[in-house]
């Protein structure tokens, strides 16, 4: 980076010096004060400099003040960050949509280079005709175009043990959402021919990746026929390279493991492949020992993403405004509710919007806040009438040694100082 | 079809019989042709279906498995490190954190099978020939003690070992045991009693501002990362500051371009081997320094035999040497511990040497 900011002459010390000031004269921000504000009452730099042309950057990244605002992974929870993940920061975003640059990445063998022209997609299996297609057949065909979440099913699966990390990010950044743009796995299938797999009712589809992981999933043909998408455009651009590019699964509901990256083949089968991924993980392990498999959909789950604590309350009592996100893998989310008290009374917080189905809903509780401490909690609803479990509802059916599809009600703790922290409560 | 959980049937008897949205086909895409078919589809299926001919004997995958597997995952599959644990944790999936391996969990001897043949050794995928995997399957089989040491795997007798976890599964039952159960939406006296704290957090700080230990009111984002960024301006612009300090230790000259191109080769050494200040030794040892230095000689890595002699005989890494040995390292050292195909390219040799000269100054 230069140690000089353009066209000031001001160094980057200077600068940061200069940054300090400002934050002091923010800590003030409302105060009166008899000669004035002064980055009101004297002519600031900006306003009368110049700033940056057009060009300076051809993609434009967040300004610097927003380098907090970026995916963090936790070093030691897998061996090597080629195949492991990290989380969205989803504690300092607000509306809905997560930009590409800092949506969660979760990778088997790493993430690949895969040009456009050497993509190749191919459909074979319980076809009339296995077909090849390349990039520019799939952009042909006619266009879908929906918002969906998508969450790792490991999303949360720390917290089973009890609080463990000390983070909205953290604790629920396993997740995304974005306007995709593709085609419907129906088209594609329909186009290679299903006469040849007879009844659908008992087929499959099976779904890899062309990376060395190759991240092979079974899905039901109902699903498959349902709402998937093969996309290959995220947010109205291009997938990144981390997920996907040039084109991805999209499973609507299901967990992100099932939305291959890289997408190379479908192929119809007769009876699912029982890959690692759907055998090995992604499997829920009982207190008796059994474990459940093919828990594909994510059910409904709420967190409040500010207060938390990487996000404290800096001003004070008064007015506050408390913001989460909620989904739900099965359907629309109706209502969500906030408690501030750790789970005794609630009240219903404002959507910024009507859920929509399998996509993140925004919420909002605008409180007076009067200084003391709170246990905030948020509890979402979702029109198949499923009220977000508690973490001792879930252990009683599931026992405690549960990793994936933990959708408990999350607790933080704020403190009369405004701090939060991530804690379970009676 | 009664494998099917309810609520997928009824939610989507609509999709499997409605009229296709496009009768006419348009006729994009081509014939994917046999041989295509044949080089992506290794779906290997529970009862064997589609298994490759080829067999594999338990003493043959010792020695396969020794030379591509056991890096990470262990001389007898009990893995090194953080990497997956192959074997053992029988009868433990009832217990307080069960131990998940091929043989106390894996249901179907094909998921290891086809796992392995498609995405095994890790950053080697797809190298090893069908009777090499056939023997690892069949080492992996006898690390968990669910075969004899005379055991041959093959198409034949894929089906004769019993995986003791086989019937240890069912299929998702949350709309028998869950949905039903949660739909209480209350909204005063939920609780009775006082609602106290019963956890606190394990790892208060920010995982990634190395303050875990630092009380929360410091550790908060904002606070701790804004109080930490001029000190470490400050301390950039000091260094900058002083060109004595870069003239008194001798560099060599780099190719900046080149070692650009070397970091992204160097993806493909990056799961074993760290570089850079604070790097830690992993499978493989830290390279940090490696460009000139005496082999054998990271502080506590262990290294294999073979690798010992050479730096017994004065081996010292500079350019012919790494570059041979990277070109072919089984070729260049035989018993080597780094399980890695070699470079084929001329181009991404330079590359990577560039790169560990300019982790070397």
């Amino acid at each position: 980076m230069s140690t000089e900011t353009k066209g000031t002459g001001t160094s980057r010390r200077g600068f940061l010096k200069g940054a300090a000031a400002t934050g002091a004269a923010l800590g003030a921000a409302g105060a009166a004060r008899a000669e004035g504000d002064p980055l009101i009452t004297e002519v600031q730099e900006w306003a009368s400099g110049l700033g940056e042309g057009v060009d300076a950057t051809p993609y434009g990244m967040p300004i610097e003040f927003e380098g907090d605002v970026i995916r963090r992974n936790v070093e030691w929870l897998t061996a090597d960050t080629i195949s492991s993940i990290n989380f969205t920061p989803i504690h300092a975003l607000d509306g809905t949509i997560t930009p590409q640059g800092c949506a969660f990445e979760r990778h088997h063998s790493g993430a690949i280079t895969l040009k456009k022209e050497d993509y190749r997609l191919m459909i074979n299996g319980l076809v009339d005709t296995p077909l090849v297609f390349t990039y520019e057949d799939l952009e042909r065909f006619p266009r879908a175009q929906q918002t969906f979440f998508l969450e790792c099913a490991a999303n949360t699966g720390m917290e089973w043990a009890g609080s463990q990390l000390n983070g909205a990010q953290y604790t629920h950044g396993m997740i995304h959402n974005m306007e995709y743009t593709g085609v419907s796995l129906r088209t594609l299938l329909e186009e290679a021919g299903l006469d040849a797999a007879g009844d659908l009712k008992d087929k499959w589809v099976y779904v890899e990746g062309a990376d060395a992981s190759s991240n092979g999933r079974s899905i039901p043909m109902e699903k498959a026929l349902d709402d998937c998408m093969v996309a290959f455009k995220a947010n109205g651009e291009a997938l990144r390279m981390e997920h996907g590019y040039p084109v991805r699964l999209v499973v609507p509901g299901w967990e992100g493991n099932m939305w291959v990256k890289w997408l190379r083949r479908i192929e119809v089968m007769d009876k699912p492949v029982e890959s690692r991924e759907e055998t090995s993980k992604y499997t829920d392990t009982l207190e008796d020992g059994t474990s459940r498999k093919w828990t594909w959909a994510m059910d409904a789950k709420s967190v409040v993403t500010s207060p938390s604590p990487q996000m404290p309350i800096k001003h004070g009592k008064g007015p506050l405004v408390i913001t989460g996100l909620a989904w739900s893998g099965r359907g629309a989310i109706t209502a969500v509710d906030v408690s501030l008290d750790g789970g005794v009374t609630w009240q219903e917080a404002r959507l910024a919007e009507p859920g929509k189905p399998m996509a993140l809903t925004r919420f909002y509780l605008d409180i007076n806040w009067d200084g003391s401490e709170m246990f905030v909690q948020s509890r979402a609803m979702d029109d198949t009438g499923y009220v977000q479990p508690t973490k001792a509802q879930l252990r009683e059916v599931r026992g405690l040694n549960s990793i994936y599809h933990n959708n408990c009600i999350q607790t933080w703790h704020v403190n009369a100082n405004g701090e939060a922290n991530n804690v379970e409560v009676s | 079809m009664s494998k099917f959980p309810k609520f997928l049937m009824a939610a989507s008897v609509a999709a499997l019989t409605a009229a296709p949205a496009m009768a006419e086909k348009l006729g994009l895409g081509r014939a994917a042709t046999d041989a295509e078919i044949a080089a992506w589809n290794l779906d290997v299926f529970p009862d064997g279906s589609n298994l490759p001919a080829g067999k594999g004997d338990v003493w043959t995958g010792e020695e396969v498995f020794a030379e591509a597997c056991a890096v990470c995952h262990g001389e007898f599959a009990e893995g090194a490190g953080n990497w997956p644990k192959l074997a053992g944790g029988a009868d433990t999936l009832d217990h307080e954190d069960p131990l998940k391996t091929v043989g106390s969990y894996w249901p179907y001897l094909s998921t290891t099978f086809d796992y392995v043949r498609r995405s095994m050794p890790f950053g080697a995928a797809g190298t090893l020939s069908d009777d090499d995997v056939y023997a690892i399957v069949a080492y992996i089989l006898y690390s968990n003690d669910l075969v004899d040491d005379d055991f041959v795997l093959s198409k034949e007798t894929f089906l004769d070992v019993a995986m003791p976890n086989a019937e240890g599964f069912i299929v998702d039952d949350r709309e028998a045991t869950e949905y039903g159960t949660y739909t209480n939406r209350c909204m005063s006296d939920c609780k009775s009693g006082a609602v106290e704290i019963t956890t606190t957090v394990v790892f208060p700080g920010d995982p990634n501002s190395g303050t875990d230990a630092t009380p929360i009111s410091q550790a908060v984002m904002g606070t701790a990362a804004a109080a930490a960024a001029p000190a470490e301006a400050e301390v950039t612009e000091a260094a900058a500051e002083e060109p004595a300090a870069e003239e008194a230790a001798p560099a060599m000259a780099l190719d900046a371009e080149l070692v650009a191109k070397g970091e992204k080769v160097f993806k493909k050494c990056k799961a074993c081997h760290k570089v850079g200040d604070g790097a830690k030794n992993g499978t493989g040892p830290i390279l940090t320094g490696v460009y000139g230095r005496a082999a054998g000689t990271v502080d506590g890595f262990k290294y294999s035999k073979p690798m010992l002699a050479a730096a017994e005989g004065g081996l010292v890494w500079d350019e012919a040497e790494l570059a041979a040995y990277l070109a072919n390292p089984k070729k260049y050292m035989k018993g080597t511990k780094m399980s890695f195909a070699g470079l084929k390219k001329d181009a991404d040799i330079a590359a990577i040497l560039e790169f560990l000269k300019s982790h070397s100054q």
